[in-house]
């Protein structure tokens, strides 16, 4: 019974992921697509979660912090590029 | 504490988790523009992140004994994080002209940023200048 919850939790974050890739494909404008991406990296976490739960193996737990800072840094540098057009400024001297 | 009591407990967190992840997903795809679609992909996305891992950190403490500093500190570090990156995100997406819905009723930041054209036009100007 536990097993067969976890493994219909795995399809239904598997299923949002796929709502959230539908939104980085269709999205109108560059910020959607990066909101999408944002969450996808956020929906992943607990996709990791949830399988680590189901193979009863804590191996994966390191995926989870590096996921979540990649992710992290990823729209930090995505937004910078939208905003001011350069991912990593440098002084103009 | 019994190995049955503990697999509820994991499975209805779990299930929160799903459900909050779900319905992340489909403000994603329902709302009408990037500033109402934040909402739903940073707060309701987050709080499932967080309900999830807190369960798979209360099964592996409780089952298994291992209290996993590891999952701590992506609680903590998600917690932290996501806001700041949904922030970002609409703070450039209205910088770089980014147009409200049709819906919306007020814009605050008008009066001080000045209206969608001149806000796209200077930072059409701003890419030509820093290439």
């Amino acid at each position: 019974m536990f097993d067969l919850i976890l493994l219909i939790s795995l399809l239904l974050i598997s299923f949002a992921i796929l709502v959230a890739l539908y939104r980085v494909y269709k999205g109108p404008s560059m910020p959607d697509r990066i909101i999408a991406l944002d969450s996808i990296g956020i929906n992943l976490i607990a996709l990791i979660a949830v399988f680590s739960i189901y193979m009863r193996s804590t191996a994966y737990l390191e995926a989870i912090l590096i996921l979540g800072i990649l992710a992290f840094i990823g729209t930090i540098a995505f937004s910078k590029f939208i905003e001011r057009g350069v991912a990593i400024e440098r002084k103009h001297d | 504490m019994n190995e049955s009591m503990i697999e509820i407990i994991v499975a209805i967190l779990v299930l929160i988790g799903v459900a909050l992840a779900l319905i992340s997903a489909f403000g994603l795809i329902r709302l009408p523009d990037v500033y109402t679609r934040s909402h739903a992909a940073t707060k309701s996305a987050t709080l499932g992140v967080l309900v999830t891992i807190i369960g798979a950190f209360l099964f592996f403490g409780l089952s298994e004994g291992v209290y996993s500093v590891r999952l701590i500190l992506g609680i903590i570090f998600v917690f932290l994080t996501a806001p700041v990156a949904g922030h970002l995100i609409c703070r450039a997406a209205y910088r770089s002209g980014v147009s409200l819905s049709k819906e919306s009723v007020q814009d605050d930041l008008e009066p001080i940023l000045g209206n969608e054209e001149e806000r796209r036009a200077k930072n059409k100007e701003r890419h030509h200048r820093s290439s």
